[in-house]
């Protein structure tokens, strides 16, 4: 092992990635970490937005849709970084102001929490037009039944709506969070250390460039084909019970 | 569908809502901080037209390589297939930020090291930022369309290509004037979309000193300490070039004739 | 509406752990600008400014938290409130003092000019015209540069690293620069092509009068708490000592 290593001319880059300082692979891994925290935050984040937005979009007023359509455009139309600049001192701004309101003090946002929001709402923005989508492909047959057997709104969107789009959204979602891993990245310029900025620190620290980069750039891959690996098993999930669907790209 | 645009936008509460904006328009001229704009105008100008050049230059390079990483997937032997479904994996799996500083600062460490680099015809271009840049934006576009390419290429009716041969027509012909339009016209659609997602992508080449007008805005924060002006009107312009882009697109998808059937 | 995100986040994000409420966060540089600050292996930061808050903070019995941010836009991280101290190698310069306030110098050194050691080049405008020359973003010397430098292409990096970096690869003909943070870069490994060429013509209005540490406006109470800390260190001579572990040479010139 040793001998290819050296054969490789790797036995310094193996050195530089150990775990153990002074390796800085602990470090990659905790921002690794930090990434994977901040996308699963802000996709459950933009889930959440996207469900309401969905329905709005729907089932809202003239004024809820046209404003809707307003921020799905916007967000989908400006650079994610500058979105990211925007919202992050933007959304500062505003808790501290409803923390002003609600009689508590000066709030401070932790670095993953800035992240998720930041994130959520650029996310939110995707996650409405998906679950739009996925909602409009459920036949209205099915909802139309549930309503006509008395069920009230909220649990025609939990038992009946939800379930039944849930095959048709999946592959828009899994999209969805592959972007969300990925935009971590641009977080690195606003000073947050995930990947990519412990990754820059490594490489500036050692002057080891390539290895650094190869090994982030190899970190984010498995995690997106490990990704697919999930969410292909998610939509047989979501699937179940569902007919095959055909013509599939 | 059928009611004209004036008509749609006339709507009342749409009006209010236009109001209401135009409201906020108003406040953000009056109330927020603008006569920075005239001393930094002559360089957000240049600032813009490299964006632009930038966006356009790695859209049609990107498209050029997206056509064989396609064809190479959807009917290519294994040695082509393979590799092609690789790089679009890469690509597409790995943020293009890193992707980026991979090629700027990753190739530049190996510079020092390669002392006859300093001698050659292309080192005037390699000490600048724009061929990384393009380079980058490039490759991330071809990643990305040479996906879609490949469903494209795959979605071609059979019968047409069959059809096409039966008429005694050499491959590259077939190729030229039958599978390449309607896999082209296949993604047409699609492209728009990808052009807008590729101008988001834009402002990460700020990062390696190309001054485009990202760049441009983050030099007016440094200067002025001014935060949010310089950034709405970012936001602003990059929505302005969106709307450019899509209503092109939408003008090309439609003079061109639709599929029958 | 703005209030119903606001709430709504505010929950969404009610289960991330929130900052300490009382500890003054002092914000730094993420990027590493050895000597004065840079993370090691472990991850944990070190360095002469580093030192120089924990010994501020000490000295005037405040508990502080060393908050990493991003330098490009540490001025609206501390006047937005994500952090309410800025120690990052900030000059004390007229166009900063509008937006925020400084506290007393705690160093001063000149601007240098360094470039590959077989290159002509003099710290001058003329010798600079026509050449590529790297400043990082919103410093001083970026500001110094498009003022005295501007026949010479300048180019805008985010860190100070990357501009050594790109100064190493040739890209660069010269860099601008602090004079400590180049007499390490040009000592070490990395930076061995290299030289100082000399200071730069001083222009305190834009290099300013030394480096303090940045607050909000208004906030007099931690000026003073951190004048006092910084007036107590300088006194009692833990200022040279950390200064001793680091440098040869005095950084706190009168």
């Amino acid at each position: 092992m040793t001998e290819l290593l050296d054969a490789l001319g790797l036995t310094q880059s193996v050195a530089l990635l150990s775990l153990q300082p002074p390796g800085w692979g602990a470090n990659l891994l905790r921002g690794l970490a930090n990434s994977l925290r901040i996308a699963a935050g802000a996709f459950a984040f933009g889930l959440a937005i996207g469900l309401a937005g969905a329905c709005g979009k729907l089932y809202g007023g003239v004024i809820l849709r046209d404003l809707l359509a307003v921020y799905t455009t916007v967000i989908r139309a400006v650079p994610e970084l500058v979105l990211i600049l925007i919202l992050y001192y933007v959304g500062t701004d505003l808790l501290n102001q409803a923390a002003a309101a609600l009689g508590y003090g000066r709030v401070e946002l932790s670095g993953v929490a800035a992240g998720i929001w930041v994130l959520g709402i650029v996310q939110g923005a995707y996650a409405t037009e998906v679950l739009r989508g996925a909602i409009q492909a459920v036949p209205p047959g099915q909802l139309e039944a549930a309503r006509a057997f008395g069920m009230p709104p909220l649990t025609v969107l939990r038992r009946v709506t939800v379930p039944a789009m849930l095959g048709h959204a999946m592959p828009g979602l899994a999209n969805l969070w592959l972007i969300a891993t990925k935009d971590t990245a641009l977080l690195a310029i606003v000073g947050f250390s995930e990947l990519t900025l412990e990754t820059q620190q490594a490489a500036a620290s050692t002057r080891a460039y390539f290895t650094f980069f190869l090994a982030a750039g190899a970190l984010y891959l498995l995690v997106t084909l490990l990704s697919g690996v999930v969410f292909a098993r998610m939509e047989r999930w979501a699937r179940r019970g569902q007919p095959p669907v055909g013509g599939s790209a | 569908m059928s009611i004209p645009l004036w008509r749609a936008l006339l709507m009342p509460h749409r009006l209010a809502i236009a109001a209401v904006f135009a409201g906020l328009a108003f406040w953000c001229a009056v109330s927020l901080r603008w006569d920075w704009i005239p001393d930094y105008a002559p360089l957000a100008v240049e600032g813009l037209w490299r964006t632009l050049w930038l966006l356009g230059a790695s859209v049609v390079l990107g498209f050029l390589l997206a056509v064989p990483i396609g064809l190479a997937q959807a009917v290519g032997p294994w040695f082509l297939a393979w590799p092609a479904r690789i790089f679009c994996t890469v690509i597409r799996g790995t943020p293009l930020l890193l992707q980026i500083w991979f090629l700027y600062y990753g190739l530049g460490s190996l510079f020092p090291t390669i002392p006859w680099i300093r001698g050659s015809e292309l080192w005037p271009y390699l000490r600048q930022a724009w061929p990384y840049a393009l380079l980058a934006l490039t490759l991330s576009f071809a990643g990305y369309e040479g996906e879609v390419m490949r469903g494209a290429f795959r979605n071609v009716a059979r019968g047409q290509l069959e059809a096409a041969r039966a008429f005694g027509m050499p491959r590259l012909t077939i190729f030229r004037r039958v599978w390449l339009p309607q896999a082209v016209r296949n993604v047409l659609p699609t492209l728009g979309g990808e052009t807008v997602l590729q101008l988001k992508a834009t402002p990460l080449v700020a990062t390696i000193t190309m001054v485009e007008i990202y760049a441009v805005s983050s030099r007016v924060r440094s200067d002025t300490f001014i935060v949010y002006e310089p950034l709405l009107l970012l936001a602003l312009i990059y929505l302005g070039i969106a709307g450019v882009i899509v209503a092109i697109f939408g003008r090309i998808e439609r003079q061109v004739p639709a599929r029958g059937g | 509406m703005n209030r119903t995100i606001a709430l709504a986040v505010a929950a969404v994000i009610a289960a991330t752990p929130l900052a300490a409420q009382d500890a003054v966060r002092i914000g730094i540089a993420a990027e590493p600008y050895p000597p004065f600050a840079s993370r090691d292996a472990s991850g944990t930061w070190a360095g002469w400014e580093v030192d120089v808050i924990e010994a501020v903070c000490a000295a005037a019995e405040l508990t502080c938290e060393v908050t990493p941010t991003a330098w490009d836009g540490i001025i609206p991280s501390l006047t937005g409130g994500q952090i309410d101290a800025i120690m990052a190698s900030m000059s004390i310069t007229e166009e900063r003092m509008q937006t925020i306030d400084f506290t007393d110098a705690y160093y001063r050194t000149p601007a240098v000019i360094v470039a590959d050691a077989s290159m002509d080049i003099e710290p001058t405008p003329d010798s600079l015209a026509g050449k590529i020359l790297g400043v990082q973003a919103s410093t001083t010397h970026q500001s110094y540069a498009n003022e005295y430098f501007a026949d010479a292409e300048i180019r805008v990096y985010q860190t100070q690293d990357a501009a050594n970096q790109d100064l190493v690869a040739g890209r660069l003909d010269a860099i601008q620069a602090d004079s400590i943070a180049m007499s390490d870069f040009v000592g070490s490994d990395a930076g061995a092509c290299c030289e100082i060429k000399g200071a730069v013509a001083d222009d305190p209005a834009i290099l300013g009068r030394g480096v303090g540490a940045g607050v909000r406006k208004g906030d007099d109470a931690l000026r003073e708490a951190l004048n006092a800390g910084i007036a107590r260190i300088l006194e009692d001579g833990t200022h040279a000592e950390i200064t001793e572990r680091y440098f040869d040479t005095s950084i706190y010139a009168e």
